[in-house]
């Protein structure tokens, strides 16, 4: 290589270099910034576009149809995380002070990068939305004020899970001695129920068996044979996500462990997973924090406005009704139901990340602004306070018929006098470590 | 013309043994000091400290950690992820179990139980070597990540499985970690500690230690004839090497993520810092930043080009050509220069002197 070529080389670095200081983007003062952490790539991808569509569908139909929230136009931004922490980090850094007025919010799909995020948001005052995902202690508002885990945690999931073995069984006395096993996702997804798990084996006398599965899943014939063959639970618990979800249907069908005992969690509840696994998914059950479907007044108006003029997401409706899909545009309203709150009272402009976290610490969808939205019965309704940054937590039990996720139970609400108290006491000891003093809710 | 040592006399020893013999290079890296110490902190952005500087500065340490092992002692080893967790839990152990420590002695503290953990590691070292050698070290990578998730006692029982840094100060006033940190402040304090580093490092290389390491690498039967031990020498390289991999690691989750899971420091991130190595340059200090340079800032460069050409691509797009181009210029620059980048800047160097007057 000679001097030229190098000096050539400097020069495109330094150019690049000056014009990556200089960068600043151009957005409408008085349009509403939305930034939107999405893995459009990477191993976790199938999972991630719906919900990424949905949520953003959301959003583009507002604008299309009422002209934004409130008058104010919407602006969204997605950065690619492909689930993975630092690419999540960066792009929070990115997006975090883009628009007139920041990240008014940040739900970034995933619990790693939830964990490295919750830091952050407190010294940038963004609220964290972690939609049935995240830290699940998240739910003591004192301790968590920018944290918000509307509409259920992995704690809330596992309790509803026992809630519908023990109804299948015959009420919770005849859970004694039954053996329960969790496939779960080695990371710290994974882990969050077990604590649960293991409460409420020790309170209901069942035997609690842990299947670390390592990322991404793609090896569990070992799991699964010790699973069928040498320990024979009576129900298996899953909390996968990605490739790892069709991989242990198929394994369980392998040897022979009845899919209608294996109950997921709603990330091991998606379309892909079981067209994935083919006949061997039939009777598979998981716990939907949402209803599956596309019949909802909304998403006939995604359709109609966006989907048939060409301004969907995706290219095609398709995904639309699906069940992550569906997640997507109900992170999607709560958001925009918490902007909506803080420009009702701060005013009709762009909105600020604390005056979105003033919104959600008071964040209350009523049956009837659900109607309006136009998805009754799509999820239950939510109310937040100062101190509970979770609601009610309902998720339903779906069996999957080939064709669609069938609900099986109605709703479903957390035993919250259980779980509570552990929110709590999970809670005090990280603001312990953590040297934080927890804000006294009036 | 203007770099060249003619004129530059040396009348003393020790002015014959510095670090940096030619005047320009002093400048040179007098001139790097001033510019990382007082210009960044002062022009960069909230984004530039933390999501770039921040990464930079810890992986370069890390890079460099591997490098004394494997550039300057010839150990293959693909165990700096598991390095680094140990690091970092060990940081949260410390922090959590003695609030009252200081957070320079957490992490070097951290850094010293890492090294322990390394010459454990390092023992078959003495009996396998090249690739056997990288596959006993991929063993204790995913060992020690088992270790961290399966035993509850390292995270304080969490029920994620999740660590997280409490907010400490240095000085007695200065946030470091935690929420209310300033990213100034975090980057003053990893960059002291990494240029600290980095000048130890340097004098270890050019001492006798470093001359053993070398000796080793280049040939271990001769080293052994010539008197060198090679239980020692080897385990001096483990016992160096893991405790700047273990300084990275407590710093990366205590002032860059804030917390961190062990799935940060998975395999994905032995490969990562490995390709920094073998990128930047084997046997190079400054590959080791070159390198880290490379690896982090690059994509980053690339996600954010079509932006400020006014480019309106779907952010998947410019994923998967951001992974394109990056794979096509990692081997590009492999073709042109197999020694890595630091062998370039030494070419740059050596044509500068003779410039404008080649022959």
């Amino acid at each position: 290589m000679n001097i030229r070529k190098l000096k050539f080389g400097i020069g495109v670095a330094t150019l690049g270099a000056a014009t990556l200081l200089g960068a600043t983007a151009s957005f409408a003062a008085d349009t509403q910034f939305i930034g939107s952490l999405v893995y459009r790539t990477g191993p976790y991808a199938p999972g991630g576009i719906p919900w990424a569509d949905g949520f953003s569908d959301y959003f583009r139909l507002l604008n299309e149809r009422d002209g934004g929230i409130n008058g104010v136009m919407l602006e969204l931004e997605e950065c690619d995380t492909a689930y993975n922490t630092d690419k999540g980090v960066e792009c929070y850094e990115r997006l975090k002070n883009k628009g007139s007025t920041g990240m008014p919010a940040v739900s970034p799909l995933s619990t790693g990068i939830t964990y490295a995020l919750l830091d952050r948001v407190v010294a940038d005052k963004i609220p964290l939305i972690t939609s049935g995902y995240g830290r699940a202690d998240a739910a003591d508002g004192r301790v968590f004020p920018y944290a918000f885990v509307l509409p259920s945690t992995y704690w809330g999931g596992a309790d509803i899970a026992i809630h519908h073995i023990a109804d299948l069984e015959g009420g919770y006395g005849s859970l004694k001695g039954k053996k329960i096993a969790l496939v779960y996702h080695d990371s710290a997804y994974g882990k969050e129920p077990i604590k649960t798990l293991e409460t409420l084996g020790a309170q209901h006398g069942f035997e609690l068996s842990l299947f670390p599965v390592p990322h991404p899943g793609l090896e569990q014939k070992a799991t699964w044979l010790k699973i069928g063959r040498q320990l024979r639970p009576d129900y298996v618990l899953m909390w996968g996500w990605g490739v790892m979800n069709a991989t242990a249907i198929k394994e369980a069908a392998a040897v022979g462990f009845p899919r209608d005992k294996m109950i997921g969690v709603w990330w091991s509840g998606n379309e892909p997973d079981v067209i994935t696994a083919g006949q061997a998914a039939l009777g598979y059950k998981a716990l939907q924090m949402n209803r599956v479907g596309a019949d909802f007044p909304l998403h006939k108006d995604i359709v109609k406005v966006l989907y048939d003029n060409g301004k969907g997401t995706a290219s095609t409706p398709k995904d639309v009704g699906s069940a992550i899909y569906n997640r997507g545009i109900q992170s999607a309203i709560y958001l925009a139901e918490a902007l909506r709150t803080a420009m009702n009272e701060f005013g009709n402009k762009p909105v600020t990340g604390e005056q979105v976290q003033w919104a959600l610490d008071r964040f209350s969808l009523t049956e009837e602004r659900i109607a309006e939205i136009g998805v009754t019965g799509l999820f239950a309704p939510v109310e937040l306070s100062c101190i509970d940054h979770q609601g009610q937590g309902q998720a339903m039990v779906t069996q999957w018929d080939g064709k669609q996720w069938k609900p099986i139970t109605e709703l479903i609400a957390p035993n919250m006098e259980m779980l509570r108290p552990m929110y709590e006491e999970s809670a005090a000891q990280y603001a312990k470590e953590k040297g934080i003093t927890p804000r006294t809710c009036g | 013309m203007i770099y060249r040592e003619a004129g530059e006399f040396k009348s003393s020893y020790q002015a014959d043994q510095a670090i940096l013999t030619i005047r320009q290079d002093r400048w040179f890296i007098w001139g790097l000091m001033a510019f990382a110490f007082l210009v960044i902190p002062a022009i960069s952005s909230e984004y530039w400290l933390t999501t770039i500087m921040l990464p930079f500065l810890i992986l370069g340490l890390a890079a460099l950690g591997l490098n004394i092992l494997t550039g300057y002692a010839g150990q293959l080893s693909l165990g700096t992820g598991g390095f680094m967790a140990t690091g970092a839990f060990a940081a949260y152990k410390l922090a959590t179990a003695f609030p009252e420590l200081n957070i320079v002695i957490v992490i070097l503290a951290s850094g010293l139980i890492t090294s322990g953990v390394g010459i454990l590691f390092g023992v078959p070292s003495l009996r396998i070597k090249g690739f056997y050698l990288a596959v006993a070290t991929l063993a204790s990578q995913f060992f020690l990540i088992w270790m961290f998730n399966k035993f509850g006692w390292f995270t304080n029982y969490s029920a994620s499985g999740v660590i997280s840094a409490p907010p400490m100060s240095v000085f007695n006033e200065i946030l470091v970690t935690g929420p209310h940190a300033t990213p100034v402040a975090k980057y003053l304090f990893v960059l002291t500690l990494v240029v600290l580093l980095t000048l130890v490092a340097k004098n270890l290389v050019r001492s006798n230690i470093g001359r053993e390491w070398m000796a080793v690498r280049d040939m271990d039967i001769a080293a052994e004839i010539i008197g060198i031990p090679m239980l020692s020498t080897k385990l001096k390289a483990f016992a160096v090497s893991s405790f700047y991999c273990g300084v990275a690691g407590a710093l990366w989750a205590f002032l860059h993520t804030g917390s961190v899971e062990p799935l940060a420091f998975d395999v994905n991130r032995s490969f990562q810092v490995l390709f920094m190595v073998i990128i930047g340059g084997l046997g190079s200090i400054m590959g080791a930043f070159l390198g880290a340079g490379f690896i982090v800032l690059l994509p980053i460069l690339l996600t954010n080009a079509p932006h400020w050409f006014g480019l309106n691509i779907a952010v998947d797009t410019i994923s998967h050509i951001e992974f394109m181009v990056f794979g096509i210029l990692i081997i590009f620059f492999l073709i042109v220069e197999p020694h890595g980048l630091a062998r370039l800047w030494q070419i740059t160097k050596e044509k500068l002197r003779l410039w404008p007057f080649p022959y």
